[in-house]
Parts: C-alpha cells; sequence; structure tokens
C-alpha cells in the first residue's frame, strides 16, 4: 500500500483554495506587502514565518476581510474576495491581540460566533463543552476574560477560533503564551483537527519548530516580500538564500569565492594561505563568484585527530561550549579568526565529556554537508 | 496622607466658602420657621409640606422631569451615534468640519442658541410647549453627551468590533453585542449629565417655553422677582439635592466602570 503524498503544490491540475496574485499593501507611504504571489492549497497547513513587523498579521487581515489590497487580487476558491465583507467569509481567524469580548464569560465568547449561526441551542452547548474540552478550559467557562491567565486567554482565542469550523482558519500566533508541554499537545490537536475536518491552515509563528512540526509548507517573509516557499525539509536543507537559512535554525555562514572544478564541484576559497574548502553543489557558481557556504553545526564533526579522509577539515580550539542536555555546541576558533559551530549529541554523561575549553580539535564536513548559497 | 500647609489650608477654605456658603445658607433657611427670609425663627420642615401642596410648583416639576427624561434620552441616542461616526467613520468628507462643529454648542452662548431655537420654532410654526423645550435640551445636551462617550470610544480596542464582524456579525449587531455592552458607562454617565443640564437650565427653557409648560428653574426665578419666600429655598434645596445626586452618580459610574472596564480590556489583551 501506498500513502499518497500530499502535495498538491506540484501538481499543475491543484487549483489553490486562496490565491493572492500580486498583491501589494501600503499604509500610506509604507509599503507593507510587496507585489506577492502565492497559492495556498486545500488541507494545507501553511506556516508564516519571517521577522517581526514584516506584514504576516498583514496578510491575514486581508484574508479575512480587515484590510484591503492596494495592488493586486485575493481569490478564495477561485472567486475575488474583495467585495466580499468579513462576516460573509468563510474565514474564521484568531488575533494576535486575542480581542477576547471582556463583557462576556468564557463560555459566551466562544459561543459567540455559533449564536450568530442560529443553530439550535443543543448543538451550540455540545461544541461549546467540545471546544472547552480540547483546550482544557472546562473550569474556567463561566469565568470573564480578565479572571484567568495570559495562557488560558491564548486558549480561549483559539477556542473560539475553532468552533464554528471554518473552511480556513487563520491563526496568528497561536500558541506563543503556552509552555511546552501543552504547546505540543495543542499542535498535535491541530492537526488532528486538520486531518478530521480537512480545514486549510494559515498560521503565524515565531517558534521554527513549530513550524517545522505542523506546517506542510512554510513561507519566510521580509520586509513584505516572501523569500521562500517550500516544505519544511527544504526549507532547513535547501535555503535559497543566507538570510533563509540563518533566519531558519542555526547555520555557519563562510564566505568566499567558487572555482569549479568539475560537474557541481567547486573549490571555495576562503581565507588567504587557508587550503580550498571542497563542496558539490547543485546551484552553480562561475569562476571567481563570491559566494557563501552554510553549513548546519549538527553536520559538522568535530574530532581530536584529523580525520583521515574527509572532505574538508579545519583545526581550531575550543571557544565556548553550550549545554544544552541533548546536545552541545562547541564553538570552535579557527587560527583565521572565524568561529565555526558543531554540535554533537552528547551520548556520555558531562563529565566524560572528551573536550573542553582551549582543547585544539579538528573540524570536518562533507562535500555535501553543506549548501553553496550567492547571496 | 501628606498634611496640608496652612497657607494651602486657608485657600482651600476660602476657595469652597465661596462656592458652597451661598448653597448652604440657602439650606438652612429652607428649615426656618419663621415667615420672614432673613430672619432664623427655629428649625422647621413645614415649607416642605406646604410646597407639596403648591399646584404650580408641582406641575412645573413634572414638565421638568418630563422634559429631562425625554431629552436626555435623545441626547444620548443621537450623541452617541455622532460619537461613533466620528471616531470610527474613517476618514470622510468634511469629518474635520463636522466634529467641530458637534462641539461648537458647547462655547456658544446659551442665549444665542436660544434665540436661535426660538426663531426656528416660530418659523416652522411650532407651538412652543414640553415638546420644544425638549427639542432645545436635546440639541445642546447631545454634543455633551458626544465627548464623554467619544472620548471612550478613542481608547476602546477596534480589534473586539473585528473579532465580532469575523465571528459572523454585521456591523449593527457587532455594535448592539459588542460594542455598546463595553461602553455602556460612558454612555449612562452621558445620559446623567443631559438630564442634570436640562434639569438647572433657565437660559434656553425660557426661550422655548410657552404658556403651556413652565419648567421648574423658570418659575423659582419668576417667583423669586415676587421676593423670595421660604417656600423656594425648599424647593431650590431639593434640587440641589437632585443635581448633586446626578453628578455624584454620574462621575462616579464613569469612574468606576470605566477603570474597570478598562482593566477587563487590557487583561483581555495579551501583556
Ligand atoms: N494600520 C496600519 N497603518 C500603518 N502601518 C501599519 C498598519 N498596520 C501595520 N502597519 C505596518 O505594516 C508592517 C507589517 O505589520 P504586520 O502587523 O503585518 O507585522 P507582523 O509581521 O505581523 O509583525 P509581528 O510579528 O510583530 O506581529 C509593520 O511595519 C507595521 O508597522
Ligand atoms: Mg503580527
Amino acid at each position: 500500500m501506498t500513502i499518497p503524498v500530499f502535495e498538491p503544490w506540484n501538481d499543475p491540475e491543484a487549483k489553490p483554495l486562496i490565491q493572492f496574485q500580486n498583491v501589494t499593501k501600503r499604509f500610506g507611504e509604507f509599503t507593507a506587502i510587496d507585489d506577492l504571489t502565492l497559492g495556498i492549497y486545500e488541507r494545507e497547513f501553511f506556516a508564516l514565518l519571517g521577522p517581526s513587523g514584516c506584514g504576516k498579521t498583514t496578510m491575514m487581515r486581508m484574508l479575512a476581510g480587515f484590510e484591503t489590497p492596494t495592488d493586486g487580487k485575493i481569490y478564495l476558491s477561485g472567486q475575488d474576495i474583495a467585495p466580499v465583507p468579513p462576516n460573509k467569509r468563510l474565514v474564521n481567524m484568531m488575533f494576535q491581540s486575542y480581542a477576547l469580548f471582556p463583557h462576556l464569560s468564557i463560555w459566551d465568547n466562544i459561543a459567540f460566533g455559533l449564536k450568530r449561526e442560529n443553530k439550535p441551542k443543543h448543538d451550540i452547548e455540545e461544541r461549546v463543552q467540545e471546544m472547552l474540552r480540547l483546550t482544557r478550559l472546562e473550569k474556567f467557562a463561566r469565568r470573564k476574560p480578565h479572571q484567568i491567565s495570559g495562557g488560558q486567554r491564548q486558549r480561549v482565542a483559539l477556542a473560539r477560533s475553532l468552533a464554528k469550523a471554518p473552511k480556513l482558519l487563520l491563526l496568528d500566533e497561536p500558541l506563543g503564551a503556552l509552555d511546552k508541554k501543552l504547546r505540543q499537545d495543542t499542535q498535535f490537536e491541530l492537526m488532528d483537527i486538520q486531518e478530521k475536518t480537512g480545514t486549510t491552515f494559515v498560521i503565524v509563528t515565531h517558534d521554527q519548530e513549530e513550524a517545522m512540526t505542523v506546517a506542510s509548507r512554510v513561507a519566510v517573509m521580509d520586509n513584505g516580500k516572501l523569500v521562500q516557499v517550500a516544505t519544511p525539509d527544504r526549507i532547513y536543507e535547501n535555503p535559497n538564500s543566507v538570510y533563509v537559512a540563518d533566519f531558519i535554525g542555526d547555520v555557519n555562514i563562510i564566505e568566499g569565492t567558487a572555482k569549479p572544478t568539475g560537474p557541481d564541484q567547486y573549490d571555495i576559497t576562503w581565507k588567504e594561505g587557508a587550503e580550498p574548502l571542497n563542496v558539490k553543489s547543485q546551484n552553480s557558481f562561475s569562476d571567481g563568484q563570491t559566494c557563501h557556504l552554510a553549513i548546519r553545526p549538527e553536520k559538522v564533526t568535530i574530532s581530536a585527530d584529523k580525520p583521515a579522509d574527509a572532505d574538508n577539515a579545519v583545526q581550531g580550539r575550543v571557544l565556548d561550549i553550550a549545554y544544552l542536555g541533548n546536545i552541545s555546541t562547541y564553538h570552535v576558533e579557527l587560527p583565521t579568526g572565524a568561529v565555526i559551530k558543531a554540535q554533537t549529541a552528547n551520548t556520555r554523561r558531562i563529565a566524560r565529556r572528551a573536550f573542553t575549553w582551549e582543547d585544539p580539535v579538528w573540524l570536518s564536513w562533507t562535500a555535501t554537508a553543506g549548501v553553496l548559497l550567492a547571496e | 496622607m501628606n498634611r496640608l500647609s496652612w497657607f494651602n489650608t486657608v485657600s482651600l477654605t476660602l476657595g469652597f466658602a465661596f462656592l458652597y456658603i451661598p448653597m448652604v445658607i440657602l439650606i438652612i433657611f429652607s428649615f426656618n420657621e419663621s415667615k420672614l427670609v432673613t430672619v432664623w425663627g427655629g428649625f422647621s420642615a413645614k415649607w416642605y409640606g406646604e410646597l407639596l401642596q403648591n399646584e404650580s410648583f408641582l406641575q412645573a416639576a413634572w414638565v421638568t422631569l418630563k422634559v429631562a427624561v425625554l431629552s436626555s434620552t435623545l441626547a444620548t441616542v443621537l450623541g452617541t451615534m455622532a460619537a461613533y461616526v466620528l471616531v470610527r467613520g474613517g476618514r470622510f468628507l468634511g469629518r474635520t468640519l463636522f466634529s467641530g462643529m458637534i462641539y461648537a454648542p458647547l462655547v456658544m452662548p446659551e442665549v444665542i442658541t436660544g434665540l436661535s431655537l426660538l426663531l426656528l420654532f416660530i418659523g416652522i410654526g411650532l407651538d412652543r410647549g414640553v415638546m420644544t423645550i425638549v427639542l432645545a435640551h436635546t440639541t445642546f445636551a447631545m454634543c455633551y453627551v458626544s465627548v464623554v462617550v467619544s472620548s471612550r470610544l478613542i481608547t476602546f480596542d477596534r480589534s473586539l468590533e473585528e473579532a465580532a464582524l469575523d465571528l459572523g456579525c454585521s456591523q449593527a449587531e457587532a455594535f448592539r453585542l459588542v460594542t455598546l455592552p463595553i461602553i455602556a458607562p460612558a454612555v449612562i454617565s452621558g445620559w446623567l449629565l443631559a438630564f442634570t443640564l436640562s434639569l438647572d437650565d433657565l437660559v434656553i427653557a425660557s426661550f422655548t417655553a410657552g404658556p403651556s409648560a413652565t419648567t421648574l428653574p423658570i418659575k423659582i426665578f419668576s417667583a423669586v422677582r415676587l421676593g423670595v419666600s421660604p417656600e423656594i429655598n425648599a424647593l431650590s434645596t431639593i434640587m440641589i439635592g437632585i443635581v448633586t445626586v446626578g453628578v455624584v452618580t454620574a462621575s462616579l459610574v464613569t469612574k468606576r466602570q470605566m477603570v474597570r472596564q478598562r482593566r477587563d480590556e487590557q487583561n483581555a489583551e495579551r501583556s
């Protein structure tokens, strides 16, 4: 039996649920969203990642109907949504500021959207109860928003937006205030809900681990532009720019000039006098072109002696050690002054660690360990 | 608590004496046994009793109350609507002009407001009576309401309305179910303010009242011209009481509720 892969973005036949077409949004002189084109498919779990102020909330507000694009069009199921008012869109949004109704109890907050649909009372009660159970808020149903904690408020906001089971759910940092355990549980709940109901999720997060866990695709934004849109593993292993590599996870960036030595083979001159680095790259570079080699710390091996058959090996001395429990990150200073991070799993107890401060060590990595990027 | 310096104590005493001695004297003399206003003849509440027998005063009090309730209610509805449009309407043509114009009656001399209303009523052939006083009071109380309500709306978190729209409310439902309950304290204190203003207005009422309807302030004013009687002192004391209760309630409602509501609202946001 084969599990069909869920990759509608690779299917030329598939029609996206949401289509941004050259959308630009300006606030006065300031451009918040800059000529953005993007398709999000049904049943996707789409994560928006980017630094503060890059336009994530603005994108969501345009989908929910609180902002209109200055230029361009947004289609939902193939229909231009510009003339549809927010209350007629099959879209629910969880606000970054929560926007809970202060005069209503938690129960009434969650029931608010359901009551607008004139559903039978019994159904509403059942649904609210279900949402309370899901977000573990049963005990607080009768309280007002100001009588519960920040994390509980965040869960109320989440429950309220989930209650109507919309076609498209926009979550603006839905889990930021939750502790790690509850956050992971809620992430799995969200994925579960998505699987059961087929809702399409667009989620803003500052937590890249969260994006990696839940998302079918991740979009990295910068200054109102999409820098890269790809599956989590591609974003991590194959970032298209130093910006993305640096934004997602930890990375070593080595700048140098490329010299082709064979098909997809390059020598990177990176420091006067140092041996050139040996790199295999899908991206092609011309002779003498400036390039950046991005290597994740976990792909750099640290050893006491020079490894015999490594593609690349450099010597340095341990500058700093960051102990993170399951792993340790070694900051190794090279004779050139550059600092390279190497990560190893802590399979032994800390007292029996192989290296300590000031130890001379060798760092090595394979030719395919890093990605060669132009900028 | 800091102790006041003697200078501050004196200034405070003088200031309050200046403000309140006349009223205190009036209240004391309303309990005077003697018919002579300036001679103390012992304590008695008999003038309050006599007041209750006085048909024309009771008639005027009834008119005043009716006018105050009607006009403050109308003013609250209109003033709240105006405030909502001015704060929330976004930038529409002539918005600055409108917001300037809504506050103009605050600084307009009452005589002018009264006179212009009188001319209008005569012009359109409206018989002067309760109706015209109500209209006149609505006109000038409305801007006070709109000032109070709009200062509340300015600090109102707009995303609450957006959340209501997002959950399927129409604009009107969002206002009724979310905005109004939250700004209710401001609306109530606006109403109380309008009520108090209407209750003690003399100038505008005397322009717009007719022979068929006289308000208490007008009645008192014309009675005093024939000489101050202890009965009027009693009546004035009652009015002071009502106005004080109104004003104090209004400010308490505003203070307490608004502080609480704003705290709730801030708490409901993420910190
Ligand atoms: N109504 C507005 N008027 C003017 N500028 C605005 C308005 N709304 C947003 N902006 C600007 O647009 C940019 C994008 O804002 P947005 O809220 O989308 O950021 P964000 O990516 O959600 O950031 P964060 O991660 O901090 O929430 C910001 O620089 C912001 O200052
Ligand atoms: Mg945001």
